[in-house]
């Protein structure tokens, strides 16, 4: 068999064989019980609730959660605006890297507060390594907070009447202590034996066997990869990403990368098993997400496999598929289950050129950020598929005659009416701001021609996607896009700043609103949600909802570049 | 709110004094016991240093098996793709020239032998690597300019040629920087 | 008679025709607001209307007349469609209503005046209309009862057939649970006073009425939920279309307003919206045609979501009352001596169980023997002997239950034989009520008595199991004798000896766990227990009180009704889902018709995307537009019957209503819009 299906083959087994053990061990911690790791990490949990002055025993309803989420993200984004707009004069900046413009700060402190990452500088030119210190941190805390709420919700989905739902700043540690933490270090020595960069020094520079004098770009770069990818962040150390060599230095960290961007995403579904005792629901919504993505996985492989057909017309061999873009050591086949993992995840890293990626892959990587939850970001990617469960418990509770209950708990007007809002929003973001973006470049083609680095239908694909990849607080992009100015910085930053909280606050809301209702016992006239048929019922929703929402604008851009190939 | 504030700012200072300090620098500690000590391994000849293990570097000269087309020119200073989109008339133009370019200094190649890696930019400009084809492909123009048996550069593009990860994950592939020193060496 | 209608026939012509008319009343822009999707309609056919006139002035760059013309009638079509459908449904219910409401129509009525012209209690006669809450009439037989009320004295038998199309007089009296009378029904013997208990138009057929016809119709919360999704998805389709100009604009691909206006009608639930309000009214009328009247419509709906039903065991589980079904003389007792006693026993007994036991003995030929009147002494029931009997002769012959006889026995220094003591538990323990007689103090035998369960009650129950709804049968039997019963009638669980507050505490006790309960009861000690059940049906012979604590009344009297009513509320849940489901994934094929028509011109790739292969863009989205209105209709239909509810698990259910609506609702547009295309293309 072809070695690059295999190696693909192994890293999705590998994923599902360690997903599992780990979920169980999320569950344990945020569940409160023993775990292994806890004579080690028990005393340092401590340490951190000692010094910042936390009780951690005290319980939150969901608003209190809620407030304490907002105000620590408000802190951690003053702190970045701050770093990022004077790094030029702060320490450790062998390179003499620029301070961040003010429009660029805001882009790229929203990007990493709301673990997007989308990256309008380059790395090696556009921030000092404390301002590479400093986005880390977010990479480690913004994916806490993305976790603690997916845990507060998962506190709220059990089976009683409460409306404690345990310590937002317990969450919050734990997540990063227990489960980031060990995992980062696991991944961050990896990296570093294979040949990844871990150093202060600044550029080094050689004479090349041609006689050229090359400057080489370092830094402290593999603690921040591995949290780049575990913590669903994406956002790289050099400006290719995972696709430069000493960020991704070969087919192994390119497996244990790949496979730690959908790790933790794809536990949190094993952990919400555990902590409810649902190890059948766990499942199902496993095997709809599954789908979900092997749906998009599997045209794209075939895709850039196949080559792409306008290079195919001039005549030269594409056995190894579509290369531009590619990495000849990960091959076109582990490109595009990167490119798959890192867009359904909200990763959004990258180990080949998304812009360059044949029409329906790249079409296939926006529908990833579309539906952003087949696995979807660490513990957002659960919100946002508990939103669309929501909508199809409801639909499904009427037909099968009976007022809808999630859980034991009926689900109401106003439950409805903020799972609606959160379901529209992305939708309403891509389309309005792509449409905004279309609108001036149409009637201003002279004045935005650096906007576009593709014309036609890819351009419109390029706009599509960045505004998609923020919405989705992926951070990937169509990077041919000229982004780096204030239209897009502060436009995306508005995008990720609102498709970051509103989705986290509506699923808290609904989950703390449902917790305090009255638990129904199950009886044979409920809709059981651990089953096969109410697994199609969600993924059939959420195929309508996003095919419905997108299907014009896709037929606009990747479609119509797909079928323009004679 | 503002019971929240307190606790949030200090458990941020935390943070800071943990994941930017204690974190950063254990994985640093780490990396002296690694292969060139988290600097970036170095390739020597002759006690020179003449590149990167990993990054790959600008080879055109008809006399050196060529890299990859790059969108930063080698320069690891950075790092990009073209970003060129699939069906971008101008980038399949680009190609074109690559192709056409390509031909003239390899004579007695068609078309349909030309790996596309050759004429594509890879993802980070910094492509270290060519699938065996890639190597072998250029090979009658090397023999002739080297004067040396096609069949010596087959063997030695075999041996440089990297297996899969463990035998059977990934694709075949030869570094360039290495392949090409040990040309140089064949003298 | 006067019965009202109970047609089938979905479309009575003379009902087709007053909806006819007020699909046309609907277009009223005030009116229509209620219902936004068909508003937003409403204003793009007012749009299309406009850019029919600017094309009529000379206006070229949105395609032909005839073309536009024809969008903007479709448009309307598709509102008068939608409207035709809640105006049927409102006929029906108001159809289904007047003829009930015909029954009470001015009918004299004699009214008592306590204080008047002449005499005090004078009776006069009025017309019904102008009874009050509180006044007194008075009915003979022959009478048409004139308003709702309760007997304060005498008994009756009255005709309900008016009301319950049921053709056997029942007796109604004063006191007790069986003490309400409805207007419209006749007095057929006796005569009797009735205190008016309802102001005229406001008994519960008038505010049923006023239900049906929308004057005071509420959504329900679940109508609330559906509404605010379909809001969303709405929302959603006007940011795309409206995005679509943009987009269009950078693919320098103009698009019609005929396009857009067409491409978000279509694409907006209109199919659901339309029909939303049809389906509602429609389930209230179903209840209605099952002769229960609804107090809101939230009741029904709530009926679908019941978990624990409450019923009684006589008349709903069992056939009226217990009846004897065998003698069993103890020791050495004679058979025939042994029956006469019984038959003595019971002679004066005028219960239900006396009665039996004097039939069946009868029926064994035995023949009451010549009582001479001085010389017997019928012995009534009380409450301190329990028991009762018939001194003969110096004979005292006793019967009553096994532990009063048995005192009885004991006192007079005898011993029960053991045959008997063991016959009265096997009868028990068979469900069976036993009776021990007795003659001069020394027991003779046992009667046995027997509940016979309802035929095909067992698989109602079953089917009620599959619903997920679990039932409880209350009774007044000790438990020995309910468990029997509840065994071999299937249901759940049983509440034995029961007094008014038990079932009130069962009640409450179901809803703690979060469940939904139904009861029906008809006696004013049930009415607390009536109240506070979710859905509480009263019959509608029951008294005032229990009428007015529960939310619906039964008509007939039928106490499964309770069984219907859940069917029903099930129904009006599922239509919705269903319904919904059907019109959003009617949309897939609506895109594939209408977006190629929309860029075919400048992106000529994206005729792949065309895979119905329609005509012409003209054509594609006209014949989109034209099956978005007729689907209206089609499904009036099914909004009006309902989905019928097959038992057979949740699960199950929405697998079979998924692969109906859900698939169905995908595969259907593409075949209509295919064959509507092949029409519309002879002419686009």
């Amino acid at each position: 068999m072809n070695t690059e299906i295999l190696g693909v083959l192994a890293m999705y087994g590998i994923l599902v064989l360690l997903a599992i053990p780990i979920g169980r061990y999320i569950g344990k911690v945020y569940a409160g019980e023993r775990t292994w790791p806890d004579p080690v990490l028990g005393p340092l949990d401590h340490v951190f609730f000692r010094l910042s002055g936390i009780k951690a025993d005290r319980d939150m309803n969901w608003k209190q959660h809620l407030v304490a989420l907002l105000t620590i993200n408000l802190v951690w984004f003053l702190f970045s605006m701050l770093m990022l707009m004077n790094m030029s004069w702060l320490p450790f900046n062998p390179d003499g890297n620029p301070s961040m413009s003010a429009d660029l700060a805001f882009n790229t402190t929203v990007s990493f507060v709301s673990n997007t990452n989308l990256q309008h500088y380059s790395g090696e030119s556009g921030v000092s390594y404390l301002g590479q210190l400093v986005l880390m941190l977010f990479q480690f805390v913004s994916a806490g907070t993305g976790m603690a709420a997916c845990a507060v919700v998962f506190n709220a989905m059990k089976e009683r009447t409460t409306e404690k739902l345990g310590n937002f700043y317990n969450y919050f540690i734990k997540s990063c202590t227990r489960i980031l933490l060990p995992l980062a270090i696991v991944v961050a020595i990896i990296l570093v034996f294979n040949g990844t960069p871990m150093t202060f020094q600044g550029k080094d520079s050689y004479i090349s066997m041609q006689g050229d004098t090359v400057q080489v770009s370092r830094g402290p770069a593999a603690a921040m990869i591995a949290i780049k990818q575990l913590g669903t962040n994406g956002g790289g150390f050099f400006g290719a990403n995972s696709a430069v060599p000493f960020e991704n230095p070969n087919y192994f960290t390119n497996m244990v990368e790949d496979i730690s961007i959908v790790l933790i995403p794809m536990a949190m579904v094993f952990a919400l098993g555990y902590i409810l005792k649902r190890r059948r629901l766990a499942w199902v919504i496993f095997g709809v997400m599954t789908i979900g993505f092997l749906c998009f996985l599997i045209p794209s492989l075939f895709y850039e496999m196949k080559g792409n057909p306008s290079i195919g017309h001039l005549g030269i061999s594409q056995s190894l598929g579509s290369m531009e873009g590619k990495e000849v050591r990960f091959g076109s086949a582990a490109s595009a289950f990167w490119g798959i993992t890192t867009t359904v995840t909200s990763n959004g890293s990258v180990n080949a050129m998304h812009d360059s990626f044949t029409p329906l892959t790249g079409m296939f990587t926006m529908l990833g950020m579309m539906v952003n939850s087949f696995y979807g970001g660490v513990g957002v990617g659960f919100l946002n598929f508990y939103v669309y469960m929501i909508i199809a418990v409801f639909i499904s509770g009427l037909m099968v005659g009976r007022t809808p209950e999630f859980l034991g708990k009926k689900i109401e007007a106003k439950e409805m009416k903020i799972a609606t809002m959160v379901a529209l929003l992305h939708t309403f973001l891509i389309l309005s701001f792509t449409a905004l973006s279309s609108h001036l470049f149409a009637a201003h083609p002279q004045e935005y021609a650096g906007w576009l680095n593709n014309p036609g239908n890819h351009g419109f694909s390029e706009m599509l996607y960045e505004y998609t990849s923020s919405s989705a607080n992926n951070g990937s992009g169509f990077e041919g896009l000229g982004d780096g100015v204030p239209f897009w910085n502060i436009t995306c930053g508005i995008v990720m700043l609102l498709s970051r909280f509103i989705p986290i606050v509506g699923p808290v809301a609904i989950a703390g609103i449902l917790a305090k209702k009255k638990y129904i016992p199950e009886s044979a006239g409920t809709l059981k949600t651990d089953t096969t048929t109410f697994g199609i019922m969600v993924f059939a929703v959420i195929a309508i909802v996003v095919a419905l929402s997108f299907f014009p604008a896709l037929s606009l851009g990747p479609l119509a570049e797909f079928f323009g190939v004679k | 709110m503002r019971q929240h504030i307190l606790p949030a700012l200090r458990l941020t200072a935390v943070t800071i004094v943990f994941f930017c300090g204690i974190y950063t620098i254990f994985i640093l500690a780490i990396a002296q016991a690694a292969p060139g000590k988290g600097r970036g391994e170095t390739v020597t000849v002759n006690g020179k240093v003449v590149g990167f293990a990993l990054e790959g570097q600008n080879f055109n000269q008809d006399k050196y098996f060529w890299s990859r087309p790059s969108a930063v020119s080698y320069n690891a200073a950075g790092s990009a793709g073209s970003n060129k989109g699939p069906t971008n008339p101008d980038y399949l133009k680009q190609v074109q020239d690559r192709i056409d370019t390509f031909l003239v200094h390899n004579p007695g190649i068609k078309k349909a032998e030309i790996p596309s890696e050759l004429v594509t930019a890879s993802g980070s400009g910094l492509d270290p690597d060519l699938s065996p084809s890639g190597a072998k492909v250029q090979v009658k123009r090397i023999a002739a300019i080297r004067r040396i048996d096609e069949k010596v550069l087959i063997k030695l593009i075999d041996q440089h040629t990297d297996a899969p990860f463990l035998g059977i994950f990934g694709p075949n592939k030869v570094n360039v920087l290495k392949l090409n020193i040990a040309l140089d060496e064949l003298k | 008679m006067s019965k009202h209608i109970r047609t089938n026939k979905l479309f009575e012509p003379s009902l087709v025709k007053e909806a006819l008319k007020q699909s046309f009343v609907k277009l009223n822009p005030r009116i229509l607001i209620h219902n936004p999707v068909m508003f937003t309609v409403e204003i793009g056919a007012v749009v299309m209307l406009a850019v029919c006139i600017w094309i009529w002035k000379g206006e070229k760059s949105q395609g032909s007349f005839l073309y536009n013309f024809l969008i903007f009638l479709i448009l309307l079509i598709t509102v008068l469609f939608a409207n035709f459908a809640e105006a049927i449904a409102e006929a029906r219910g108001k159809a289904q209503a007047d003829s009930l409401r015909k029954t009470r129509e001015d009918t004299p009525a004699k009214k008592i005046f306590a204080v008047g012209e002449i005499f005090t209690n004078e009776i006069k006669t009025v017309p019904s209309s102008q009874l009050r809450k509180g006044d007194y009439f008075m009915c003979e037989a022959g009478d048409i009862i004139p308003m709702d009320g309760e007997i304060v004295q005498g008994i009756a038998t009255i005709d309900e057939s008016a009301i319950t199309g049921e053709s056997a007089p029942v007796i109604r009296e004063a006191g007790g649970d069986k003490s309400s009378v409805t207007g419209g029904t006749k007095v057929l013997s006796d005569k009797i006073k009735v205190r008016v208990t309802t102001e005229p138009g406001e008994s519960f057929l008038d505010k049923m009425i006023a239900l049906v016809e929308g004057a005071s119709r509420q959504k329900t919360p679940n109508e609330i939920a559906l509404t605010i999704l379909l809001a969303g998805f709405t929302i959603i389709f006007i940011i795309v279309c409206v995005t679509l100009k943009p987009f269009g604009d950078y693919a320098s691909t103009p698009i019609t307003i005929a396009a857009f206006i067409s491409l978000f009608v279509c694409l907006i639930p209109t199919t659901i919206g339309g029909l939303l309000s049809a389906i509602g009214i429609a389930g209230m009328d179903r209840a209605l045609r099952a002769n229960v009247i609804t107090k809101s419509g939230k009741a029904v709906e709530t009926a679908g979501d019941l978990d624990t039903l409450l019923l009684d065991k006589t008349g709903t589980i069992t056939i009226g009352n217990r009846k004897a079904t065998n003698f069993w003389p103890g020791g050495t007792v004679d058979n025939y001596v042994f029956i006469e006693a019984c038959l003595l026993a019971s002679l004066a007994d005028e219960t239900p169980e006396g009665k039996s036991i004097v039939e069946l003995a009868s029926g064994k030929g035995i023949k009451p023997p010549d009582i001479r009147k001085d010389g017997a002494k019928f012995i009534e029931f009380t409450a301190e002997t329990r028991s009762s009997g018939i001194d003969l002769n110096g004979m005292k012959i006793r019967k009553g239950a096994f532990d009063s006889i048995r005192s009885i026995v004991v006192k007079a220094g005898n011993e029960i034989p053991v045959d008997v003591s063991d016959r009265v538990h096997v009868i028990a323990e068979n469900g069976g009520t036993p009776l021990v007689v007795s003659k001069d103090n020394v027991a003779l035998g046992v009667i046995e008595l027997q509940d016979i369960i309802k035929p095909g009650i067992q698989e109602r129950f079953q089917r009620l199991r599959k619903m997920g709804v679990k039932t409880v049968m209350v009774t007044g039997d000790n438990p020995l004798t309910a468990k029997y019963i509840a065994d071999k009638a299937g249901v759940d669980d049983f509440i034995a000896e029961a007094k008014p507050e038990d079932k009130m505490n069962y009640i409450r006790n179901e809803q703690t766990g979060g469940k939904l309960v139904a009861m029906m009861g008809d006696g004013t000690n049930d009415a607390p227990a009536l109240a506070q059940a979710d859905v509480g049906v009263a019959m509608n012979s029951g008294t005032q009180a229990a009428k007015e604590a529960g939310n619906m009344v039964d008509l007939d009297n039928d106490p499964t009704k309770l069984i219907e009513i859940v069917e029903i509320g099930k129904q009006l849940l599922m239509t919705r889902g269903t319904l919904t489901t059907f019109s959003i994934a009617n949309d897939v094929a609506k895109y594939f018709a209408i977006v190629p028509a929309l860029f075919i011109v400048s992106i000529p790739g994206l005729q792949s995307l065309n895979i119905m292969n329609l005509h012409s863009p003209e054509s594609a989205i006209l014949s989109a537009v034209i099956f978005n209105a007729i689907i209206i209709p089609l499904l009036i239909p099914l909004a009006l019957r309902g989905v019928t509810y097959r038992p057979i698990g949740a699960s199950a259910l929405l697998r079979r209503n998924l692969l109906i609506y859900g698939f169905g609702g995908i595969v259907v547009p593409f075949i209509g819009i295919k064959l509507i295309d092949l029409l519309v293309s002879t002419w686009f």
